[in-house]
């Protein structure tokens, strides 16, 4: 079997000191293979921002590994860290957080241009990258022309675009309306099924179903950990196609 | 990633915002031109003073009545005047020139012209005085003696009294008299509010006996053989004034001798002395103009990078280096500054070449340096350390910051 992409043991995050620590992460270990699908849900302070905060580099453990494609973040510095957040990271944030004032395609390039990537080869991969969002129409617009399943979709393009080991996406519908929901999940689905490596918190059953695997995150703790659908295989939820109304997986899912 | 497309960020950064980013360069073009204009401006004025100094004459002293009233013991009179010609007592003196000073009315035709200065002297005045008579003639001592009533007239006065005819030779009337033409003064820089082409320059005698009668002189101007010897004139003069008009010796001091010597390399130094100080003064209040320029930099930068603390938290989870954000940060501090300061130095040196309350300003070219220089260091300072506090923050308390 290959090198998994994700092998994090033992993690802890602590907050705060004495009487007041607060352990967001208590031990947690999770390894996740190449080609996965895997929705972390769990109720609000069960942890799992923080450990997607942490999956994602943008924060630090207290104790714990984290291998990511075979690197060991917890040992990377200020630089290394950066470099590991470029190539093999693409964050998905609940947020959008699209560069205001700065258009679709601007942002999608902005990670290659941090790579290092020349300008005319960084619009062409750009574009390339909102095409599979299918928003190449929409790249001169900038973030506040767009609505917020554009934004969501615009903001996976650009995760994706560095061509990343691995996915993140922090509640990435969390923001969205069913409809919006939909369109952001489909693009999940197709990424999956060619072959990303996806990891999504949410808290939303609808979202959570349609992955390959699901861990259930209390207390800083996996207490549930379900295969729904084999590795190497197209996404449930693809089969339910997409132009599906939500009704059809809502009743998918009873 | 190049410098080139950190500039590049650095410019969208700066055009996202462009009235706030056209306010604060206003700020600093604004404190910038005032340094440097301001300096120009006490630079300029000082320059003038010396300039209508010099032209007075730097090795002449001039002596003049201290007494208020008509007290005979107090007053100039020709015997004192003539007493400074004295080779053993004052060896250096040069020349000396009795003045008397009056204004009065010259006719000619129809034309009236009131004159300030109607002065009677001797023909040694106008050396002394630095007074070139630039056509016709001066009087001569002979016209001195005979008291001969000729008269030579300022600039002012032949343009306003003979206009488009030649002066010389022509009568006008002085006071009930008439007065031959013999000359026309050089055209001279004028001195402040006064024209000084606005004069007439006649025989003593001849001025005594028709205009001011032989009462005091009003100053007695002495020329030193040479420029370096006025401080020995000056004290030489001192001492036969001093004989002359009973002070004893003890009492010499200035606020106490009936007469007031002024020594015009003393007054050029005290002049230039003061110039300084308001250039100084004007200096400083326009260094405050430009720290308060400053602050706006500080300002604006502090603001921008606040405001932008979640887009800097954005940039690093895509995976910019703490350098590369700093750089941009910091060239969009620089830009603003340069810019501003560059502009300022540009309206500085229009606004110079603009005669600003009389005063025709020069510019001095360090304090361009200093002032373009004090701009770009504040942008630099201030823009750098929000910018380099932001840039150290973990991603995802720069995310979370609200």
């Amino acid at each position: 079997m290959s090198r998994p992409v994700l092998d994090v043991r033992d993690l802890r995050k602590t907050y705060g000191m004495g009487e007041a620590t607060v352990h967001a992460l208590a031990g947690l270990s999770l390894t996740v293979e190449r080609g996965d699908y895997v929705a972390i849900m769990g109720s609000s302070g069960s942890g799992k921002s923080t450990l997607m905060n942490i999956l994602g580099a943008l924060d630090i453990p207290t104790s714990g590994s984290y291998h990511l494609d075979g690197v060991d973040v917890s040992k990377l510095g200020d630089r290394q860290l950066a470099l590991a957040r470029n190539r093999l990271i693409g964050f998905i944030f609940q947020a959008f957080n699209l560069i205001p004032r700065t258009s679709a395609v601007a942002n999608v390039e902005l990670p290659l241009a941090y790579a290092g990537v020349k300008p005319k080869e960084r619009r062409r991969r750009a574009m390339a990258s909102l095409e599979v969002v299918g928003l190449a129409d929409r790249a001169r617009h900038e973030p506040n022309q767009l609505s917020g399943g554009q934004q969501q979709r615009v903001a996976v393009a650009r995760a994706l675009v560095t061509e990343p080991a691995l996915l993140l996406a922090d509640e990435p519908t969390g923001n969205l309306d069913s409809h919006s929901t939909h369109d952001v999940l489909d693009v999940f689905d197709q990424l999956s099924a060619s072959g990303r490596t996806i990891v999504l918190i949410t808290h939303e059953p609808e979202v959570g179903d349609r992955t390959k695997r699901l861990v259930r995150l209390v207390d800083g703790r996996i207490v549930e950990d379900v295969r729904q659908s084999p590795i190497n295989q197209p996404p449930v939820g693809l089969a339910t196609g997409r132009h599906h109304s939500s009704a059809v997986w809502a009743g998918g899912r009873a | 990633m190049s410098l080139y497309e950190v500039i590049r960020f650095a410019l969208r950064g700066l055009s996202a915002n462009k009235l706030r980013s056209a306010l604060t360069m206003l700020g600093i073009l604004i404190g910038v031109a005032a340094v440097i204009l301001l300096v120009a401006v006490g630079n300029g004025s000082a320059k003038a003073i010396s300039d209508r100094i010099q032209a007075l004459g730097t090795n002449t002293i001039t002596v003049m009545s201290a007494g208020r009233g008509g007290s005979t013991d107090t007053s100039l009179t020709t015997d004192i005047a003539d007493a400074l010609v004295d080779p053993t007592l004052a060896p250096d003196v040069g020349s000396v020139s009795p003045v008397v000073s009056t204004s009065t009315t010259v006719t000619y035709g129809g034309n009236d012209e009131s004159v300030n200065q109607f002065v009677g002297t001797t023909p040694q005045w106008f050396a002394a005085s630095n007074t070139p008579v630039g056509q016709g003639s001066a009087f001569t001592a002979d016209d001195l003696n005979q008291g001969r009533r000729v008269v030579v007239i300022g600039q002012t006065v032949a343009t306003d009294l003979f206009p488009g005819v030649d002066p010389i030779n022509k009568q006008v009337t002085v006071g009930g008299s008439l007065f031959t033409v013999v000359g026309v003064l050089a055209e001279k820089s004028s001195t402040g509010f006064q024209d000084a082409n606005d004069t007439a320059i006649a025989p003593l005698t001849a001025v005594r006996q028709v205009l001011t009668g032989y009462g005091a002189l009003n100053s007695i101007l002495i020329e030193a053989k040479t420029p370096d010897k006025v401080d020995a004139v000056q004290s030489e003069v001192a001492t036969i004034l001093n004989q002359r008009m009973n002070v004893s010796a003890t009492s010499s001091s200035s606020s106490s001798t009936p007469y007031r010597i002024q020594n015009a390399s003393q007054l050029l130094q005290t002049q230039t002395d003061t110039a300084n100080t308001f250039t100084t003064l004007l200096g400083a209040v326009a260094a405050i103009s430009l720290l308060v320029g400053g602050i706006g930099i500080t300002n604006i930068m502090l603001v921008t990078v606040t405001e932008r603390t979640r887009e800097i938290g954005i940039r690093k989870a895509l995976g910019a280096p703490r350098r590369v954000i700093l750089t941009q940060f910091l060239i969009e501090a620089t830009l603003l500054s340069v810019i501003g300061g560059a502009l300022g130095v540009a309206a500085a040196l229009i606004g110079s070449s603009f005669e600003i309350v009389g005063v025709k300003p020069v510019i001095v070219p360090s304090s361009i340096g200093l002032a373009l220089g004090v701009s770009i260091a504040i942008g630099l300072f201030f823009g750098g350390l929000p910018a380099g506090r932001a840039a150290r923050l973990r991603p995802i308390d720069a995310l979370r910051y609200e």
